[in-house]
């Protein structure tokens, strides 16, 4: 039997595309089981988008949760000691409260980790797939990235405490320019170092062009070259219209570090895509590689693009106890054969939207109603 | 065919204000100024549509995408804490959250305070990070008269004037945090529609530092 690809949904076909691009560049799928001990998630309580897990007693008596998170299960389960880099890729269901109408959720997640050795070319590549991930959704779609690290050193530099500090780097994620200036003045942090910030998070435009602007606002630094390193290849491997430097991607410090990076599709209205590094939660989950990883959020699929199907089948045959079922079959065999959908009922259900009614009697099959 | 920026503002007397902020910007649509009751308004040629919404739910309007950009009170944003861009203070609609009692209220330590508020998130915040217990009331309009009948010791609520609380017989305590109205924008649309909202933006900025409005 072949298949009609025409049936299937935005978020499944988008599944089947990112398995194969990252089947290509060498990811294996990491298969896991639904459930997870909670132990796993109390530890990293903050690390979740949502606190609220749901939670079951095993038949052994554990405590159980269904997975809200899939990047922890991986770390736990990865191999720490062995050398190079681990590369895999997930399509799971996750559960999570969804902001707003305070009720679990289940959400459609693809993503990959790249765990080990992880090299400015392990960041490159995490980087281009998810910029070719969005690509295979949408031509129209942009990845902001943005590179934490750049943004500490600058705050080191100033020797600026956590407790502005994170003031300030939440008033960065919302391009909060005014705020930033409060805080300074609150804390009576250097006009110099808040007007630094405040062009870091205005940048924007050609990526070429914001580099260099950095490079005046922040000086010369390892992670400046890195980050240059990497906006050129990816430019060079035909990126550079969809990808912009944004430091208003911010991420907690507590977990992630580096690289940081989200993607949008015109359309939705929200982030699709989210991902980073995540060294300083490896660390706190007692492993010693770095890591780098994005997730894709199908659910945002389900509406995008979505036509309204006009009809919910071509046609609908009417029969009853009298009629021929061998006859009806028959009817039914050629429609279907056809390409048709067809449905057979003794009385048309109310609301059934349908192209074309046949009704089959003695004398066979014959047309009652044409709608298209 | 070109794409409209979609903005909500707030029904009211701040709505008006910041409409003549976007006008001045070059964002006109003379059909607004019609005394009507519809909320939608558009200006093909500007590529603007304007739609009226109560004034706590633009967050909502913006963060879900429905509106490009919007303009509403920090209240809000502190309140429901939206994920978005907030782009602009407009230093218009300035007023402030406050913790307001009966003048001759002192704060006991020894028991739980009761807070009546509409701003629970905020109550809540400024309370914990004090330290301090608190029990919350959530009510929705007529605050005022909530420690005049012992419903509650205190008020978290927005203070313009302070006439309201003066004809209660209430005082002002503490001021939790200035408000003033802010220009936020979608995270996403933000993202394909930067240009338009950067030029309004500068426009505004100009506008602000000048003290025009």
């Amino acid at each position: 039997m072949s298949i009609n690809y025409s049936v299937l949904k935005n978020d499944e076909i988008a599944i089947f595309k990112m398995r194969s691009l990252y089947k290509k560049y060498g990811y294996s799928q990491f298969k896991m089981s639904k459930f997870e001990e909670y132990d796993l998630y109390v530890r990293n309580k903050n690390y979740l988008v949502s606190e609220n897990v749901i939670t079951f007693t095993d038949t052994d008596g554990k405590l159980m949760a269904l997975k809200p998170d899939v990047t922890l299960s991986i770390i736990k389960n990865c191999d720490d000691n062995m050398k190079g880099v681990t590369k895999v890729f997930y399509d799971e269901n996750v559960y999570r409260v969804s902001k707003g109408t305070e009720s679990f959720r289940e959400l459609m997640q693809v993503g990959l980790e790249c765990i080990g050795d992880v090299d400015t070319y392990c960041i490159y590549e995490v980087i281009m797939l998810a910029l070719e991930s969005l690509k295979g959704i949408s031509e129209e779609y942009v990845l902001d990235i943005s590179d934490m690290d750049i943004l500490y050193e600058l705050f080191d530099k100033a020797e600026i405490d956590s407790k502005p500090r994170k003031e300030i780097i939440k008033c960065i994620g919302e391009k909060n320019t005014h705020g930033i200036d409060l805080i300074c003045k609150n804390y009576s942090i250097d006009s110099s170092f808040c007007n630094k910030l405040k062009k870091l998070v205005s940048l924007f435009g050609d990526v070429d062009e914001v580099m260099r602007e950095i490079r005046d606002i922040v000086g010369e630094s390892d992670s400046i070259t890195q980050l240059e390193t990497i906006v050129n290849l990816l430019s060079k491997a035909g990126y550079k219209d969809n990808l912009r430097i944004d430091f208003s991607v911010v991420s907690d410090a507590n977990y992630y570090n580096g690289f940081a990076f989200k993607g949008f599709i015109k359309g939705i209205s929200t982030w699709i895509l989210s991902g980073g590094q995540y060294d300083n939660l490896m660390k706190k989950m007692k492993k010693n590689s770095k890591a780098i990883g994005f997730a894709l959020y199908l659910d945002l699929l389900e509406r995008f693009n979505e036509e309204v199907e006009e009809y919910d089948v071509d046609t609908v045959i009417l029969y009853d106890e009298k009629s021929d079922i061998d006859a009806l079959n028959d009817a039914v065999k050629m429609l279907t054969s056809g390409g048709k959908s067809v449905i057979c009922l003794k009385e048309v259900t109310s609301g059934l939207k349908y192209k074309q009614l046949l009704r089959q009697n003695e004398r066979g099959v014959e047309i009652i109603e044409n709608n298209a | 065919m070109k794409t409209m920026l979609n903005v909500a503002l707030p029904k009211g007397r701040l709505g008006q204000k910041v409409y003549d902020m976007f006008e001045k910007a070059g964002f006109e649509c003379p059909s607004i100024k019609e005394n009507n009751r519809k909320l939608i308004f558009e200006n093909e040629e500007k590529c603007v549509r304007y739609f009226w919404v109560k004034p706590s739910d633009v967050a909502i309007y913006v963060e879900r995408g429905a509106a490009d950009i919007g303009v509403c009170g920090k209240d809000i944003l502190l309140e429901y804490e939206p994920d978005i861009y907030e782009l602009l203070d407009l230093q218009i609609g300035k007023c402030r959250m406050a913790v307001a009692a009966k003048k001759d209220f002192r704060d006991d330590t020894r028991s739980t305070l009761k807070v009546a508020t509409k701003f629970q998130n905020i109550a809540k915040n400024f309370y914990s990070k004090k330290g301090r217990d608190i029990d919350i009331i959530h009510l929705n309009g007529s605050i005022e008269i909530a420690p005049i009948l012992d419903l509650s010791d205190v008020i978290v609520d927005i203070v313009e004037t302070g006439a309201t609380l003066k004809e209660n017989n209430l005082e002002v305590f503490d001021t939790i945090v200035p408000i003033s109205a802010r220009l936020i924008a979608n995270k996403a649309n933000y993202k394909f529609k930067e240009q338009e909202i950067r030029r309004l933006t500068d426009d505004l900025t100009k506008q602000v530092s000048e003290g025009e409005n």
